[in-house]
């Protein structure tokens, strides 16, 4: 691959680093705090890309090769371990088409189904709820409160979940959200058994759900985690949250 | 694609390299234009719920390791370039045995999980540190850094042992594998591009002629390993794998293949493994140690580095250390 058409994908892949990072699609794939990082590697791959086309430009108005240049990357890959060593280059190609054109969405009800239930820890005491009325709560802070403290500091409180339906093992829809530690490759689902009022949306829809503790406790088939119970009282459908995981 | 044909050839006439250039450059061209005008036909491909699982976890991969990727390869270009030759004879210990355990040690100041430090072994290498003691390197540095171990310590509260073994075990595996080099390794397996770019007059034009080479090279081959990490993450049944945690032997080998397998970076994989919780601690602490020194994406990305007859013999024989030592350390400390 020549020098130029190598610039050309850092710039582009560059590109899709910075664009993605600014317009947020990037919460789909990793947590927000790569958001520094991922913005500077962008700019270091866009800068690395116009400091290429920058020399090559120049040592071609001068009408001499580059120094390092013929004879370095003809040489380079002649005496090299294999002549594809540069090919493998146009694989970059790749991510730019995921994340340019595709952007695949962010993990949803396969994912969930698939893989076992996070594994909960037991905090040492549960601070009572916040003030709301309803209070709005994260799946897992639901979920550790019903499974290890007996749901003591949800009793008597109105209680706000958001989250995605997916199908449970028994067919019914299941409330769950995704958990990452740092990219969509390690996440997690964190399911919740619903009972109450029934939900009849399609499975990957988004809803925020008002209800109350339910004492209900079942098992995640996958890996026989526990899995919390709750009850609605009502529900609506909502449009997927800017940040998808929890 | 003139190109491949080009590369054979040692004698690089200018005017065949500027052929295969405007080659390569509208055959880039092409496909950029056909998938504009195919993405709708690319997307309606990934709507199976499968398929686009597939296309999501391959996407997060490269997105989370390119930050990695990205200022490894900087610092590897910074140490190609601007260190001089001189100073790793006198920063490392001269004889190799020593030099090994000191370059092993030095890998707890790269806070960066492990993409990065394939292309920085690669330079050390280029730059005279003796192969044993860059391996030494490339082992422990993304598994015993301080936001790899504190993020262990996070995901096992109340479970500090695990950090600890996590990190003294890879540090014993790295300077194991840097040791069994000097006694079994050949020089010949590994085999670095030879990069006459990096002794051009100008610094700043070979800093930027390494930075373009290692960002092409190692990211082709990191594409290729997210890739068939996310193939293995979508296929493989969880449920199956827990039938094995009952077993002790089995389970081990289980998570160790596994880590392999899902090639998850060294900063979340305390996070999975917590999350395995049906497994024993010792299965748990091999997974953590086998993850960041062997996985498809550094088997592929030192393939790419240092060459197929070294990636062969290094990352079964590292696989099998680090089984070992994985388990010894689990059945004493945890």
């Amino acid at each position: 691959m020549s020098r130029m058409a190598q610039a050309v994908i850092m710039l582009l892949f560059g590109g899709a680093v910075i664009k993605a990072t600014v317009t947020d699609v990037f919460l789909r794939y990793v947590k927000e705090g790569l958001r520094p990082f991922l913005l500077l590697a962008g700019i270091l791959l866009v800068a690395a890309a116009l400091m290429t086309i920058w020399y090559d430009l120049r040592a071609a108005r001068r009408g001499t090769p580059e120094p390092g240049g013929d004879h370095g990357h003809g040489h380079d890959d002649g005496h090299g371990h294999g002549h594809h060593e540069p090919r493998v280059g146009w694989l970059l190609l790749l991510p730019v088409l995921g994340l340019l054109l595709i952007s695949p969405p962010a993990l949803g009800s396969f994912a969930a189904g698939q893989t076992g239930s996070v594994g909960l820890s037991a905090a040492s005491d549960y601070p009572p709820l916040p003030e709301g009325d309803p209070v709005e709560v994260t799946l897992l802070d639901y979920a550790s409160r019903a499974i290890f403290d007996g749901g003591r500091s949800l009793t008597g409180r109105d209680v706000k979940l958001t989250g995605f339906i997916t199908p449970g093992p028994d067919g019914k829809p299941m409330l769950a959200r995704i958990v990452l530690a740092c990219c969509a490759a390690d996440g997690r689902p964190i399911k919740i058994g619903l009972t109450g009022v029934p939900i009849d949306t399609p499975p990957d829809s988004w809803v925020e759900v008002v209800g109350v503790y339910s004492n209900q406790v079942g098992t995640d088939p996958v890996n026989q985690a526990q899995v919390a119970y709750f009850e609605i009282r009502s529900w609506q459908e909502i449009d997927q949250p800017k940040q998808p995981y929890d | 694609m003139g190109e491949l044909v080009t590369t054979s050839t040692t004698s690089a006439r200018p005017s065949a390299e500027k052929d295969s250039g405007l080659g390569s450059l509208e055959v880039l061209a092409v496909v950029l234009v056909l998938l504009v005008l195919a993405r709708d036909q690319l997307a309606g491909l990934l709507s199976g719920p499968a398929l686009q699982t597939w296309a999501t976890v391959f996407v997060s991969v490269l997105v989370q390791a390119v930050p990695f990727l990205v200022f490894g390869v900087v610092l590897s270009a910074v140490i190609a370039v601007f260190v001089p030759r001189g100073f790793w004879a006198k920063a490392l210990p001269s004889h190799p045995a020593l030099a090994v355990p000191a370059a092993g040690v030095a890998g707890v100041i790269l806070p960066g999980c492990e993409c990065g430090s394939v292309p920085i072994a690669g330079s050390l290498i280029r730059r005279g540190v003796t192969p044993a003691a860059a391996l030494a390197f490339l082992l422990a540095a993304p598994a015993i850094n301080p936001i790899v171990l504190t993020a262990t310590v996070i995901a096992f509260p109340g479970q500090p042992l695990m950090a600890v073994a996590r990190g003294v075990a890879s540090l014993v595996v790295a300077v194991s594998m840097g040791w069994l080099w000097l006694r079994l390794g050949r020089t010949e397996w590994i085999r670095l591009p030879h990069r006459p770019d990096l002794d051009d007059t100008s610094k700043a034009r070979a800093f930027w002629a390494a930075c373009r080479h290692d960002i092409m090279h190692a990211g082709g081959f990191l594409v290729l390993g997210a890739a068939a990490a996310a193939t293995i993450n979508v296929v493989i049944p969880a449920a199956w794998l827990q039938s094995l945690a009952g077993y002790p032997v089995l389970s081990v080998i289980a998570l160790a293949t596994l880590a392999v397998l899902l090639s998850i970076c060294s900063e979340a994989d305390a996070f999975v493994a917590a999350s395995l919780s049906q497994f024993s601690l010792t299965s748990r602490l091999v997974f953590l140690v086998v993850g960041p020194m062997v996985d498809l994406k550094l088997i592929s990305m030192q393939a790419g580095v240092f060459g197929r007859r070294f990636a062969w013999r290094f990352a079964p024989a590292t696989f099998v250390a680090a089984i070992l030592i994985g388990s010894a350390f689990g059945l004493v400390l945890l």
